[in-house]
């Protein structure tokens, strides 16, 4: 039952695996996030050096990318100019996101870093998430429509470089989405994941993209995004275990499509109520881990990690 | 592995039925290669030996050293950070021992520093003198535990066992973790407190087959093994997308 993994160097069982991947794929398909804030500290917590699971993250979360992106591209729900401009802001993002790594990792603080941004963003993200169900459960019990105005008109419309983005029927500058896909890439290279958790709030709220755009459009740029990373890990730390991405994505897309059929029963407010739920709570575990004294005050690492 | 244990008593009985004037100490490993392959999920090492004549045998497994940080937590503004660090330059990734008495009744303190018999007498200092400061002891004994925490150094000694009064047999675990490289093996005779003879014997723990060829690619050809590695997982969301389509 036992298969070793040769990049990770341990062994592990490998229905684990399977059942890791396919929860992991499960809550991803429910909720149309790539679930790499789940899989990262599981493979961390299953044994897997911290540098591995970010490595073999990224070849996952490419392969359900890939799938759910062909999935939207049927539908048309994909704006393919709005997403090579946040993927070109996101291989610049993520460049200087490796190179703080490295930084923070020759400091011994990559852990800290990792946590309290997951801490931060997780919380941020799931509070915020919480607040906007919250009222529309609110809005729906009290029949009183009071419609948000979708697009107002204010600096952020002045900047230079407008383009005509056809399929989100909007009209802005190009620095737009450049800017939020570097700020994306910076996180996805320090903390390892998609950042779909954040992208997507992101594209609603200050690029202002119409919902049914917004996740086909996120996995398109996560799609390349994930590309990169993966090649840029392979390369610089060989930390990509092609075993255990198989396994990974094996689980994670059966369990993706179990997922999606299961949330097409659910309204679109249990949804992101259960979702925020969730990104709360996992912030809140880690906001936990770091305040409460642990079991042991040190840690080994190998010499320049 | 067990299929040499035959073989391999019939030496030793043949070792141990000869004159043992020439040595004081035989033994021997019941494998010299450890393969990681794909179902590798650790091994027993087991080494069997004939002695002269009474006294007391200690087996110490070392696996390759590696430089390691041992890095302090403390708190700072109600969080845990690391603060303080300290680079052990040789610490071993593998520390196995056995012996057929405790050890503290076999040699003395000052012997088992030397020889470095125990987990606690393992030399693990910091490479340059200036670095060694006086919470030396404290970082150390965070490495031995933290080792011990993944199985990779003893708890407890494992015992070595006298059939007879001149054969033994001593077993030591490898588990699947363990690191990759040679390893030392060391047979040490002990009578009255003094080391009489000491034995080595190197080991290998290497990679085997289809897991080894996957690492050697990943290291050798790093771009291609990442060309490859989005090549089957894109291919893997394609299939999967295309399955689904049909159901």
């Amino acid at each position: 039952m036992h298969v070793y993994l040769p990049i990770a160097e341990l062994s592990v069982n490998w229905f684990t695996l399977l059942v890791v991947g396919g929860g992991v794929g499960f809550l991803s398909g429910l909720f149309g996030v790539g679930g790499g804030f789940l899989m990262t500290p599981l493979l961390i917590f299953l044994g897997v050096p911290a540098p591995v699971a970010v490595g073999t993250g990224a070849a996952q979360i490419l392969a359900s990318s890939v799938s759910g992106v062909l999935a939207h591209w049927r539908r048309q729900n994909v704006d393919v100019q709005m997403g090579i401009a946040l993927t070109l802001g996101g291989f610049a993002g993520s460049a200087l996101g490796i190179w703080i790594f490295t930084l923070l990792r020759q400091a011994g603080q990559v852990d800290l870093v990792i946590r309290l941004c997951f801490v931060f963003f997780l919380g941020g993200v799931g509070g915020l998430m919480l607040i906007e169900s919250a009222r529309s459960w609110f809005r729906q019990a009290s029949a009183g429509v009071r419609k948000r105005k979708l697009r107002e008109h204010h600096w952020l419309h002045g900047l230079p470089l407008k383009l005509r983005f056809r399929r989100s029927k909007l009209y802005i500058s190009a620095l737009l989405p450049f800017t939020v896909g570097f700020a994306i890439g910076i996180l996805t290279a320090i903390m390892g994941v998609g950042g779909g958790f954040i992208l997507v709030p992101a594209m609603i709220y200050l690029l202002g993209m119409p919902t049914q755009m917004v996740v086909g459009t996120s996995l398109f740029q996560t799609l390349f995004v994930a590309a990169n990373v993966t090649i840029l890990q392979s390369v610089t730390n060989q930390t990509v275990d092609v075993m255990l991405a198989l396994l990974l994505i094996v689980g994670g897309v059966v369990g993706a499509q179990l997922g999606t059929r299961f949330g097409a029963r659910l309204r679109g407010e249990q949804l992101r109520t259960l979702l925020a739920l969730l990104v709360l709570g996992v912030g809140l575990k880690l906001a936990f881990d770091l305040v409460t004294t642990p079991d042991d005050f040190y840690s080994l690492a190998p010499e320049g990690q | 592995m067990r299929r040499a244990f035959p073989a391999l008593i019939a030496a030793v009985l043949a070792i141990a039925c000869m004159p043992a004037r020439a040595q004081p100490l035989v033994a021997d490993l019941s494998q010299h290669l450890v393969a990681i392959t794909a179902g590798f999920t650790g091994a027993d090492i087991v080494m069997f030996g004939a002695t002269d004549g009474p006294g007391d045998v200690v087996v110490v497994v070392t696996g390759p050293p590696k430089p390691t940080i041992v890095r302090r937590k403390g708190r700072l503004g109600g969080i845990w950070v690391n603060r303080e660090s300290m680079l052990f330059a040789d610490a071993p990734t593998f520390y196995g021992v056995a012996s057929s008495k405790p050890i503290d009744e076999i040699l003395s303190p000052q012997q088992l520093d030397r020889h470095q018999v125990g987990v606690n007498h393992i030399r693990l200092l910091p490479p340059n003198p200036e670095a060694r400061r006086d919470d030396i002891p404290e970082f150390r004994e965070a490495l031995v535990r933290a080792r011990q925490r993944d199985g990779l150094f003893a708890v407890e000694p494992g015992k070595v066992t006298f059939l007879g009064e001149r054969l033994f047999r001593a077993r030591v675990v490898l588990p699947a973790k363990v690191a990759t490289g040679s390893y030392r093996v060391q047979v040490l005779l002990v009578r009255d407190s003094q080391v009489v003879t000491v034995q080595t014997t190197p080991l290998l723990v290497s990679k085997i087959g289809f897991s080894a060829d996957v690492f050697d690619f990943a290291h050798h050809q790093a771009a291609a093994y990442g060309l490859i590695a989005i090549l089957i997982a894109a291919a893997a969301g394609w299939t999967a997308a295309a399955a689904f389509r049909r159901i």
